[in-house]
């Protein structure tokens, strides 16, 4: 391919590259919030699940959902503030 | 007169205000600061305050902005000629909306980019936020009962148009999937929708569709609008990348494109304007120009509504103070240049005088449809396509701006009634659902009980929809000015 041809390709692909970014921050931006808050209140109703037995409600996969505790400890104390809890809600598990 | 000149006249008048008069609000009155830290780098968190390129977050703010408003109000307005239309919407452009546009996320960004509604009731009481509350929920009441009229009325006049507008939606729909669910490239994406979408525009003619005359006892035009609200309530409790983001998307490329298709057939076919510059001959029954001209045109001119915009999501975007002035104020030179090109479409493009005065042949006639049959004639002398077609693009370019008005705004009631319900402790209101419910019921309610069976009770009270709209714009001027009050900002002082 001549030099020419080659530069010209790489200001396409370039151009192209610029395109995107632009065409992607168009469509997401707008509801970036919402999509967002969207997926916050499905975590939220996941992390109510995970520590439901903890709280008192019966939960028939604690079993299953008490190996993923560890792994959500680090989002209790915003969940439990979202939730409206000033200080957290299990007496034996306090993060605040 | 020529078409290009007024067009020429209203671009480079908005130019030099934008030039010379945003520059001084911005720099003597508004004292923008580079410098400045803005909620958007405040309080980043990704969600809400992301810190946007201005060019990007001006598409953003303008595509909120425009709609069929814009549209709908010069329209309308040009009843009274050309050139009180031509000039309010200039000189409003111009004085008032930008400076109100800009003004509000200012005022917003200065106080943690909270909504102008919590700003006001931080600066001036309660009373005032909880009327802010009520104002706007009877003017997005106002909006949806009379889209719902405005749509119905041009599917009727156009049933060529009823698939591509309809066709659209599933269009939308098919762009959501493909992004989140197929991971599929977004130019490729948008290449292909937008080819759909006037791919069905070029379709329609061949396919019109009319409702049955009557079914259930309601009329055309009531079945249309019992469709379109069935439609605003699913729309509204659909999740958003199912449907508005997708739909939103295409309209902000629609809106660039019909721009630019109407501005340049009136270059290259140059169209004069048949309508007189001042109308004395108002057909019987047409109020008083002063004051029903600054209420019939309010987007387009200065609009409360922007406010709503520019301090819930706008402001919290903003990446430097200084960039306040191009978002704000630049958007609302592109809703005035909107707001011009249905002037042009509306006094331009119909061959004669008594062709026109028979489109207006009463207060309220004409309107969009008028925009339609106008713009029609010029986009199709001007770029060469069969009139039909253009009149089918521009009907659905007008049914997508409405539509989306439209469940947008029975999705802003939704969230002002659940508010209600946090507010007043009424649990079943928290309820998304019951809240839309109880939005379309009132929607339903003003355009049937005002109305009777025709549906267009919206239309009793059009006329309060500007009164309401520009009593929400002298309330973000009063908060913009006791703000400046505030700061000691006078004019002229260093």
């Amino acid at each position: 391919m001549p030099p020419d041809s080659n530069e010209l390709g790489k200001k396409l692909r370039e151009w192209l590259r610029h395109a995107s970014r632009v065409a992607e921050e168009a469509y997401y931006a707008p509801y970036r919030s919402t999509i967002a808050r969207a997926r916050r209140d499905e975590d939220d109703l996941f992390m109510l699940l995970v520590f439901s037995e903890m709280m008192g409600v019966p939960n028939p996969a604690t079993y299953y959902t008490l190996e993923l505790q560890p792994l959500l400890l680090e989002r209790f104390h915003d969940w439990h503030r979202r939730m409206g809890m000033e200080h957290s809600p299990l007496e034996h598990f306090r993060c605040c | 007169m020529s078409a290009i000149i007024v067009m020429l006249a209203g671009l480079g008048a908005m130019a030099l205000g934008y030039l010379f008069y945003s520059k001084f609000i911005a720099e003597r009155i508004f004292r923008l600061d580079p410098n400045y830290r803005t909620p958007a780098h405040e309080f980043e968190d990704g969600v809400d305050y992301v810190p946007t390129n201005r060019y990007i977050l001006w598409g953003h703010h303008f595509t909120s902005v425009a709609g069929a408003a814009p549209i709908v109000g010069p329209a309308v307005a040009v009843i009274w000629g050309w050139g009180p239309a031509f000039l309010w919407v200039v000189l409003g452009t111009i004085f008032f909306a930008g400076v109100h546009d800009a003004g509000a996320i200012w005022a917003s960004v200065r106080n943690k980019a909270k909504s102008i509604g919590a700003v006001t009731g931080e600066l001036v009481g309660s009373r005032a936020r909880a009327l802010f509350m009520i104002v706007i929920f009877l003017v997005l009441l106002m909006v949806n009962a009379v889209f719902a009229v405005v749509i119905s009325g041009l599917l009727i006049d156009n049933p060529s148009a009823v698939v591509p507008a309809w066709g659209a939606i599933v269009v939308a729909l098919i762009i959501g999937q493909l992004i989140y669910r197929f991971n599929v490239n977004l130019l490729v994406v948008t290449g292909l929708g937008v080819a759909a979408l006037y791919g069905l525009i070029l379709l329609g003619p061949s396919v019109p569709v009319s409702l049955p005359e009557s079914t259930l006892g309601l009329p055309q035009n009531a079945q249309w609008i019992v469709l379109l609200f069935l439609y605003a309530a699913i729309a509204s409790l659909l999740p958003v990348w199912v449907l508005l983001q997708p739909r939103d998307y295409i309209n902000g490329i629609q809106l660039f494109i019909g721009l630019g298709l109407l501005y340049g057939a009136v270059l290259l076919s140059n169209p004069t304007i048949v309508a007189p510059m001042y109308n004395a001959d108002v057909p019987a029954g047409t109020p008083s120009l002063i004051p029903l001209l600054f209420v019939t045109i309010a987007c387009g001119a200065i609009s409360g509504f922007h406010g709503l915009v520019s301090s819930g999501t706008t402001s919290k975007q903003i990446n430097k103070e200084t960039d306040v002035r191009l978002v704000g104020y630049f958007g609302a030179i592109g809703e005035g240049s909107l707001a011009l090109a249905a002037i042009l479409a509306t006094t331009a493009g119909v061959a004669t005088l008594g062709e026109w005065q028979a489109l207006y042949s009463s207060f309220g006639d004409g309107g969009v449809q008028a925009f339609v049959t106008g713009g029609a004639a010029i986009v199709g002398a001007g770029l060469g396509i069969s009139e039909t077609v253009a009149a089918t693009l521009l009907t659905v370019m007008a049914v997508l701006f409405a539509g989306t008005t439209m469940d947008t705004g029975v999705r802003l009631q939704r969230y002002i009634i659940q508010e209600w319900g946090e507010i007043y402790r009424i649990p079943v209101l928290t309820n998304g659902t019951a809240a839309t419910l109880i939005a379309i019921g009132c929607c339903v309610a003003l355009a049937f009980g005002a109305g009777g069976l025709s549906g267009a009770g919206g239309l009793v009270i059009w006329p309060l929809f500007g009164t309401t709209n520009q009593i929400l714009a002298g309330l973000t001027l009063l908060v913009v000015t006791v703000l400046l009050v505030r700061l000691g900002r006078r004019c002229g002082t260093p």
